[in-house]
């Protein structure tokens, strides 16, 4: 190195090559330069390379096939969709059914994961083993597998449409699904939907006025019975002013099926459950580690301070807790959406069933097909590392 | 800093070798198969009486009678074969990428696949038709009754396309209940999720065995699409094409000509010359598609004529049953007809 031979003052000294060769700063730009270089070339030739193999077998390639007409048939659409429609659109549906499913599965496996992780740590012996046991078996046992047994399982003991079995509120249950009856909303709806969101508004204003008491004057009010009232009454009075404009589309059967109603298909079922179940076992294990994390002198303190158990978990633990729980249940939350790939084995029609699986087969256009796939998780991914990184960050421990 | 440059260098060689070997593909598939001594051909995970492993482990089917012959054209002998399992789903990528030679898995000829997949068709070994089967106590007897039903499909088929088309043109509602592989389609029908279960006829019969009761269920007069199956290779090696399809074209004309497994030597001093130019005695038919004279005496003595293979894997000579019908040939009212080698 020249470095400490160099003059005070550079600016005026001129520098032969070899002072540049041997100047880390610059050598570490040309040796960047130079594998970002090879990076690009490398990653150009394979597409290059793909694009004149796919040209000499005769392959379409390229991406108008998404504007073609898809020709088939899914069994659960959100948004309106019939097989006149493009493949384009057979996308949107595939990906619309693994949202719905890795959302709700993402907060029903929380929900359960915590309600099982603070189990396992419970005083009660027969609550704590039972946890255990949940924990350990399902964690252990494959999620394709798990999958299989749900949905075969539920399958073989559910009974036929002739013969389904009758809810409460006009709902039946059989072999095809869980019947609702479907709302159907008339003329004045907008009155009772307002009721909703000024109920809603109500509700944030009196939690932001008890807070600003809390912290003022150290009295905490409750809020629970007039924010009840604000979210429950208030439709209700704008509901009745608008005229019940509510009526109900009751599942009735028909020759094989139940016709009408809304319908919930046991592949969605089994799929949320399975998901849900495997998920929350790894989730529970989280919590239990983030709450053992906290020092117990924290819940000797606060039991000191007069806090009852369930305020020491909830203001003193908890969030200190979290602290340890956020990073690992990010994980969670990618597998569990990266998991629900595994629909395709039972019958839900996900992004891969319809648009890796069906859409790939018609089209044979196999590398935009899967190209097009692995970028919406890759998406779906990153957004929810995102999300979770900013809710990390705010309740990170404030050091003063 | 030398290290550096060394192992850039070093670097950039290794990954220009690579390029080029990705993109100099231009031996004959039939170059590559002889090396290998082997032959990939994709097949069936499972159908019974088009290919299928048996109690042994050995792939019995009339599917897999085409890639035995084509492994005795190339090698006379029939067990210099690696069969690939491939579910619907998989085979196309499989054959496009090159992990399989030729693909004999009950497969519809249609227009895009032979065009814009980079695929070519050699021949139709089964004329099939899409169908329905029911379970019996549904008392059902038509297609068209099925209004409403639940009905079981596997992706990655021409099957689901025609069940659409056939509902839409029918205006009748129905829903799909889609699975990627056999075995859980099978299982949801049998466990009552769907009403009713579709895909081609031949495969209809051969799964009603393999339920259970077969009394059980019954397969509706309606036949609602035409699915021409047949063998499958690569576009671009026209050699690899004739190959196959003049495989399967012998073996056909074979059954024409009356030349079976068991009297092809006596065929050998048959005055015939049809015969006499199918057996490789007359003319150079096989060095025209790279392969010995005696490449389709090969194929008969191994494997047999298109009647024999069909008899024994799912006609009257097996557990299906099937009656020839349009698969009968030509002159005996069906639709099999293979040009002659001349």
């Amino acid at each position: 190195m020249k470095g400490p031979s160099k003059p005070p003052s550079p600016a005026k000294v001129s520098r032969s090559l070899s002072d540049y060769v041997y100047d880390p700063k610059t050598r570490g730009l040309v040796l960047q330069a130079l594998v970002a270089l090879l990076l690009v070339w490398f990653v150009g030739s394979i597409i290059e390379n793909t694009i004149r193999n796919l040209e000499a077998q005769g392959i379409a390639s390229g991406f108008d096939f998404l504007d073609n007409t898809a020709g088939f048939d899914i069994s659960q659409t959100l948004i309106a969709y019939t097989n006149t429609m493009t493949y384009a659109r057979a996308f949107l549906v595939g990906l619309l059914n693994t949202l719905l499913v890795a959302v709700v599965g993402i907060f029903l496996a929380t929900i359960v994961g915590f309600g099982i992780g603070i189990a396992r740590l419970s005083g009660n012996w027969l609550v704590a083993t039972l946890a255990s046991v949940y924990i350990e078996t399902l964690r252990n046992i494959p999620p394709l597998l798990m999958l299989f047994a749900v949905y075969f399982g539920v399958l073989k003991t559910l009974p036929s449409p002739r013969d389904s079995l009758e809810l409460p509120l006009s709902s039946y249950l059989n072999t095809r699904g869980l019947y609702f009856p479907a709302p159907i909303w008339g003329d004045g709806t907008w009155l009772f939907l307002l009721g909703l969101v000024a109920g809603l508004g109500g509700v944030v204003l009196l939690y932001f006025r008890a807070r600003r008491k809390f912290i003022l004057t150290g009295q905490a009010p409750s809020v629970a019975v007039p924010a009840a009232g604000l979210i429950i009454g208030l439709p209700l009075v704008a509901f009745v002013a608008a005229g019940s404009p509510l009526a109900f589309e009751y599942p009735v059967a028909g020759r094989f099926n139940l016709k009408g109603g809304l319908v919930v298909q046991p592949e969605f079922i089994a799929l949320l459950a399975g998901l849900t179940l495997y998920t929350a076992a790894f989730i529970a294990e989280i919590v239990r580690s983030g709450i053992l994390a906290v020092h117990k002198g924290q819940r000797e303190a606060a039991a000191a301070l007069g806090l009852h158990q369930g305020q020491i978990m909830r203001l003193v633990v908890i969030p200190q807790a979290l602290r340890v729980i956020i990073p690992p249940l990010t994980n969670q939350y990618l597998n569990l959406t990266k998991n629900s790939s595994l629909a395709v084995a039972i019958g839900y029609p996900d992004l891969v069933s319809v648009f890796a699986g069906t859409v790939l087969n018609q089209t044979n256009q196999a590398v935009e097909v899967i190209l097009i796939t692995m970028s919406v998780y890759l998406l779906l991914s990153l957004l929810t590392s995102l999300f979770m990184n900013w809710f990390n960050a705010r309740v990170a421990l404030v050091e003063r | 800093m030398r290290y550096w440059v060394a192992g850039c260098l070093a670097l950039l060689t290794a990954m220009s070798q690579l390029a080029g070997q990705a993109g100099a593909q231009t031996t004959s598939t039939l170059d590559t198969v002889k090396a290998r001594g082997q032959l990939q051909c994709g097949v069936n995970t499972g159908l019974a009486g088009f290919s299928a492993p048996d109690d042994a482990g050995t792939w019995k089917g009339l599917d897999v009678d085409v890639c035995r012959a084509i492994s005795a054209a190339i090698f006379k002998d029939t067990s210099k074969i690696k069969f690939v399992p491939l579910t619907a789903k998989e085979r196309f990528t499989a054959l496009q990428s090159g992990e399989i030679d030729v693909l004999s898995r009950n497969t519809t000829w249609t227009m895009s696949r032979d065009t814009a997949a980079g695929l070519s068709f050699a021949g139709i070994n089964y004329y099939d038709g899409q169908g329905f089967m029911v379970k019996k106590s549904l008392d059902v007897v038509s297609a068209k009754e099925l209004s409403g039903a639940s009905i079981c499909v596997q992706t990655g088929t021409t099957t689901e396309l025609n069940l659409a088309d056939y509902f839409r043109s029918n205006k009748i509602e129905y829903d799909p209940v889609v699975f990627e592989k056999l075995p859980e389609v099978l299982a949801a029908y049998n466990a009552g999720r769907c009403d009713a279960f579709t895909t081609d006829v031949s495969q209809l019969y051969s799964i009603r065995l393999t339920l259970g009761n077969a009394a059980d269920h019954i397969v509706l007069p309606e036949i609602i699409s035409k699915e021409p199956l047949g063998p499958v290779v690569r576009q671009g090696d026209a050699q690899w094409g004739n190959i196959v399809r003049w495989t399967l074209n012998a073996m056909i004309n074979a059954e024409e000509l009356a030349v079976t497994q068991a009297n092809v030597d006596q065929m050998k001093n048959s005055k015939n010359p049809e015969i006499r130019r199918l057996l490789g005695l007359e003319g150079e038919y096989g060095k025209a598609v790279g392969l010995d004279a005696d490449w389709a005496y090969q194929i008969l003595k191994l494997v047999g004529n298109y009647g024999e293979s069909f008899d024994r894997n799912v006609g009257a000579g097996s557990p299906l049953g099937i009656a020839r019908g349009q698969n009968a040939l030509w002159k005996d009212g069906g639709l099999q007809y293979a040009p002659p080698i001349r």
